[in-house]
């Protein structure tokens, strides 16, 4: 894939537009989305690492499972094609459109400790909103409006990082990854509660805290097509949807 | 991977149990004990999870294990870390060289999506952990304490199974590379609960289609 070639995705129709929101660097959002719904997520600045988890919106017990995603998928990066699973075998959101390649599933988010031995001390007092606050307390925060907590907190996919892992086993964080202009497509196929941090990666080797912000763009997408490239992505897959579209029968 | 044998006798275990294929278990293990899974027969996946034995939202992370030693695999020298970022165990002993990070437990939905929709009722790891847990009060009193539930259950480690990623992001579930005997040996920088499912899995040859027992051993600190 070329990057100057394709930095993004092609434009939404206007008629399908709901509604934009551009999350501040260092800083944490949530909403439900329901399903049909879809989210681009643009870096837009590019480097940027959006932390993100999934709960079903209506019985939060079911959340977003990594291992079961990675399993069902034959896969250890996410992108265009892929689905998010669920902990009940469902999926919450798939990922229809992608112009960065590889998204990371494996490493989470950073906490406060380890912000403070990489950054030095940062309080609100002098920095004020440019605080470094840690992916884990962002993610937190925004939990604790839900009546989440930190038994709740499991993994995050980590939107436009890439980390690959070597024969021995070795993580290497790929710095410049993602560029400016570059997004990917969630179609939301469960009512899903989103949570998320503009939070540095964990591994980002930066030596400066420099988080970057990320613009969000809620559209229409309609329920996934019979000929869907997530839905027939694998057999796993299509399972997953039927699994899916059984719970939304009525 | 690197492997590295123990030195401590059989006969002076405080504990020394089985735990059958398909079988949970929960125990204690207290600051500087030291742990030993053994798999009897071979190719034998462990689904193992721990907590602080006195907070029950402080448990082992995978994600905070992996970025803090940079490396995906367990062995030995590795250290397990919690979601506080605290060291809770450390692998002492490892005759088998690589331990997965990745895979999590098997579930009976997951199952559905993985094999086929009437894979439902299988035997899985998940279910094991959830009768662990809400029988752990006959086996463990601290347990019982914490109030673990299914919210509880974050990505485990699988010892003895192999999961490698590779170079391009492929992941895929090899062939054991454990064999009858092997062990892994664990010491506890905390005290810690242990859970785990001894795995029931027979649809992919993670336990060689052959689910096996596993015994459990306990030193007191040396």
């Amino acid at each position: 894939m070329s990057q100057i070639a394709k930095p993004g995705l092609s434009p939404l129709p206007a008629e399908r537009l709901l509604w934009q929101y551009l999350v501040p660097a260092g800083t944490h959002w949530s909403g439900v989305m329901r399903r049909g719904s879809a989210l681009r997520l643009t870096d837009s600045e590019g480097g940027a690492n959006c932390a993100v988890t999934f709960f079903n919106a209506e019985e939060k017990l079911e959340r977003y499972n990594m291992p079961d995603t990675l399993k069902a998928q034959h896969t250890a990066l996410l992108t265009r094609g892929h689905c998010l699973y669920s902990d009940m075998g469902r999926i919450l959101c798939s990922l229809i459109d992608d112009s960065v390649g590889w998204h990371d599933p494996l490493c989470g988010v950073s906490d406060a400790a380890q912000v403070r031995e990489k950054y030095g001390e940062s309080h609100y007092q002098s920095a004020r909103n440019a605080m470094a606050r840690s992916g884990r307390d962002s993610l937190l925060i925004e939990l604790a409006k839900y009546g989440l907590g930190k038994r709740d907190l499991g993994a995050t996919v980590n939107f436009f990082s890439k980390v690959t892992v070597d024969a021995e086993g070795r993580l290497l964080f790929a710095s410049g990854h993602s560029p400016a202009g570059g997004a990917v497509d969630l179609r939301f196929e469960m009512n899903t509660l989103v949570v998320l941090s503009t939070a540095p990666h964990p591994l980002d080797p930066a030596p400066s805290h420099a988080p970057k912000p990320a613009l969000l763009t809620a559209w229409h997408a309609g329920e996934a097509p019979a000929d869907d490239c997530c839905r027939n992505f694998c057999g796993e897959n299509q399972r997953g949807f039927v699994n899916t579209e059984r719970y939304y029968l009525s | 991977m690197p492997l590295v044998a123990s030195q401590l006798d059989i006969a002076n275990a405080v504990i020394d149990e089985v735990c059958l294929a398909g079988e949970p278990w929960i125990r204690t293990l207290r600051r500087g004990q030291i742990f030993r899974i053994l798999d009897l027969e071979g190719n034998q996946a462990v689904d193992t999870l721990f907590y602080s034995a006195t907070d029950p939202a402080e448990r082992y992370c995978a994600s905070a294990t992996v970025v803090r030693q940079g490396q995906l695999y367990l062995s030995a020298g590795s250290r397990l870390y919690s979601n506080e970022g605290q060291a809770m165990l450390t692998i002492v002993a490892d005759t088998c060289g690589r331990h997965d990070t990745v895979g999590g437990a098997c579930a009976a939905e997951s199952n559905t999506v993985r094999y086929a929709l009437d894979k439902l009722h299988m035997h899985n790891c998940r279910d094991n952990f959830l009768q662990g847990l809400a029988h752990c009060d006959c086996h463990d009193e601290a347990a019982a304490r914490l109030n673990l539930s299914k919210r509880d259950l974050a990505p485990n480690i699988n010892f003895f199974m192999n999961v490698p990623v590779t170079a391009e992001g492929r992941l895929s579930f090899e062939d054991g590379i454990s064999a009858q005997g092997k062990y892994v040996e664990l010491r506890a920088e905390m005290d810690v609960i242990c859970l785990i499912s001894n795995c029931p899995q027979l649809n992919n040859p993670c336990n060689a289609y052959n689910p096996t027992p596993i015994r459990l051993l306990v030193w007191d600190p040396q």
